[in-house]
């Protein structure tokens, strides 16, 4: 009797995990062979630009930046002009420990750069989080000017205005130097890094945690309703996101081996936010492509248009804002979808 | 005897001088199929969201299994055990169905906290959703988005969310309210589907689902209780027809 009862279960719970709904989430953190392109890309980029891994690891940063404030704003929904205050946080850790010779491997400083950033943004996100919508944005953007401010008065300690200039950098793993002239190495390890921090939050959005995020950004009331501690998940996830980005900020102070207030401004906050924006937030690859979108589009009006390139990129982000709301990412997924069904339909 | 799942004691709730609730004392038992009218405005959703935690009252206690629970934040009530539906829905329309009803239980069974496993392999999360979604006969609806369904299905899921949860406790806030009367038994059969122990309370304007489902009523009337009893006990009684049903009926009438 028990034994018929044990082999029946089986058979009742498989075609429930069946139903297609079920086999979706079953699988949607399984890696498509897609994924592997951004790498691939960046690789290929390595090879056949090799005067162009500045701009290259410039690129990279700026997709982890706006990696970070994706987790924030496009999984929890959490609306942020002040995500340069943990950008910066990151850049002056790495930037003052290298400038005083307390402490100089990369790696480790890379790990100190999060740290710093993560309890900058735990200690904010505390007070922060308790708000929502414009009040929660002024007060990010306070934020950010706050830590900017303390940077320009603590002159003795971040070099005021000016900055840490000729920052003493290790060797990464005590062999590969950054040399400032060729910037592989630069690049190589911002790849590492980005890589790893990408798989963390790969990782996160796919896990129950993520899933429950992404219930807080689409409907906060239910989340209070199926017993969420929906403050704790956001102060949490806002650590996660300020830590990513000190990491971020690190490496733009190592790679560039000098430190200055511009890590901690609102022109900072509001690119990576466009950036986001431009490729799609709450897609994981919106980063990808609208850092590279943004960063090639700025790279080369500049060139042609050295007084007016902001207009391109005025005009871009209007057509964006018109027609493509969840950025370019967004719109292929449109474009996709349409094209597909007229596939099925036929 | 049944036991009592939910009682408040004197439980009130002003908005500066205006008494939402006032000094109310009602028990709800295992199994109870309850169901509370009134007229709009009578302090009915406001009730709903005293027990639940999303309001604190002025005064009074709520009590759940006999243990007091007036302090207790929302989130923490629902871990006790009280679950409640929207009148108007409250749900993550941009997620699948099943998505909406696998976040219920997720956060249910604790699964919720964890960061590095992917939310696929919790297949425990996602065949109870499914299971919960086939009672509701909403399994054919599964990987929809919810946007894309027609109103009625839509309550459903907001029942389906709360079933998710497992309480010993349900509050159905209106689950009609805004269904096509052509739909509305959809909603009363799922009502009628629901596992006999919890104990049930429901808001409702419509009579027919309220006579139906209900084996007891307690009307409110500006803030307080005005009369308690059994369907027939209720219909028959002319002050609650005077100040009530008779509206509701002539409301019916005119339409």
């Amino acid at each position: 009797m028990s034994d018929a009862a044990r082999s029946a279960a089986p058979a009742a719970i498989a075609p429930r995990l069946d139903h297609p709904a079920a086999r979706v989430l079953m699988r949607r953190h399984h890696l498509r062979w897609w994924e592997a392109l951004p790498w691939l890309a960046a690789m290929v980029f390595y090879f056949a630009f090799p005067d162009y891994l500045g701009f290259g690891t410039e690129l990279l940063i700026a997709i982890l930046f706006a990696l970070s404030l994706d987790l924030a704003l496009g999984y929890a929904g959490i609306v942020t002009l002040g995500h340069a205050a943990f950008f910066g946080a990151g850049a002056y850790a790495v930037g003052m420990l290298a400038f005083y010779g307390i402490w100089t491997e990369p790696i480790t400083s890379l790990s100190l750069a999060a740290a710093t950033a993560a309890v900058i943004g735990l200690l904010s996100g505390l007070v922060l989080l308790r708000t929502g919508g414009l009040t929660l944005l002024m007060l990010t953007l306070c934020t950010m000017a706050l830590l900017e401010e303390a940077a320009n008065m603590a002159r003795a300690y971040t070099g005021g205005f000016d900055g840490l200039p000729s920052l003493p950098i290790a060797p990464v793993f005590g062999v590969f130097e950054f040399n400032p002239l060729y910037a592989n190495t630069q690049y190589l390890y911002t790849l590492g890094a980005l890589l790893i921090c990408f798989a963390f939050v790969r990782t996160l959005i796919y896990s129950p945690f993520g899933q429950s995020l992404t219930g807080i950004r689409e409907n906060l009331l239910r989340m209070h309703a199926v017993g969420s501690p929906v403050r704790r998940r956001l102060v949490v996830c806002y650590t996660i996101s300020a830590a990513l980005a000190g990491v971020a900020g690190g490496l733009w102070a190592q790679t560039n081996a000098y430190v200055n207030l511009s890590v901690l401004d609102l022109d900072r906050s509001a690119t990576v936010l466009i950036i986001l924006i431009l490729g799609g937030h709450g897609r994981l690859y919106g980063a990808f492509v609208g850092a590279v979108v943004y960063l090639a589009l700025e790279h080369f009006l500049a060139q042609i248009y050295p007084t007016a390139w902001q207009l391109g990129l005025g005009i871009l982000l209007v057509l964006i804002a018109l027609f493509a709301r969840n950025g370019i990412l967004g719109l292929g997924e449109t474009l996709w979808r349409r094209y597909g069904t007229r596939l099925d339909g036929s | 005897m049944t036991e009592t799942r939910l009682e408040t004691q004197g439980l009130s709730r002003h908005f500066g001088a205006l008494t939402a609730v006032r000094e109310i004392d009602f028990k709800l038992d295992a199994g109870a199929r309850h169901a509370l009218i009134g007229p709009n405005g009578a302090g009915k959703t406001t009730f709903v969201n005293l027990l639940t935690g999303v309001l604190r009252p002025t005064g009074g206690r709520v009590l759940l299994a006999g243990r007091d629970i007036t302090a207790k934040p929302q989130a923490e009530r629902v871990k006790l055990g009280i679950a409640r539906t929207f009148q108007i829905n409250r749900l993550f329309r941009g997620l699948s169905v099943l998505e909406n009803v696998c976040i219920a239980v997720a956060e249910r069974v604790g699964a919720a906290t964890s960061m590095i496993y992917p939310a696929g392999w919790r297949t425990d999360v996602i065949e109870e959703s499914m299971h919960i979604l086939a009672t509701l006969k909403l399994a054919d609806a599964a990987r929809f988005r919810v946007s894309e369904l027609p109103y009625g299905r839509q309550r459903l899921i907001e029942l389906a969310i709360a079933i998710g949860l497992k309480p010993g406790v349900l509050l159905l806030d209106e689950p009609a309210a805004g269904v096509p009367s052509a739909e509305s038994h959809i909603i009363l059969d799922a009502l009628e589907r629901l596992p006999e122990n919890i104990a049930v309370l429901i808001i409702e304007h419509d009579m027919d689902v309220v006579f139906r489902f209900a084996k007891r009523v307690t009307v409110m009337v500006r803030g307080a209780i005005f009369a308690e009893g059994t369907p027939r006990e209720i219909e028959t009684n002319p002050q609650v027809r005077a100040v009530y049903l008779g509206q509701a009926a002539e409301r019916r009438a005119n339409a």
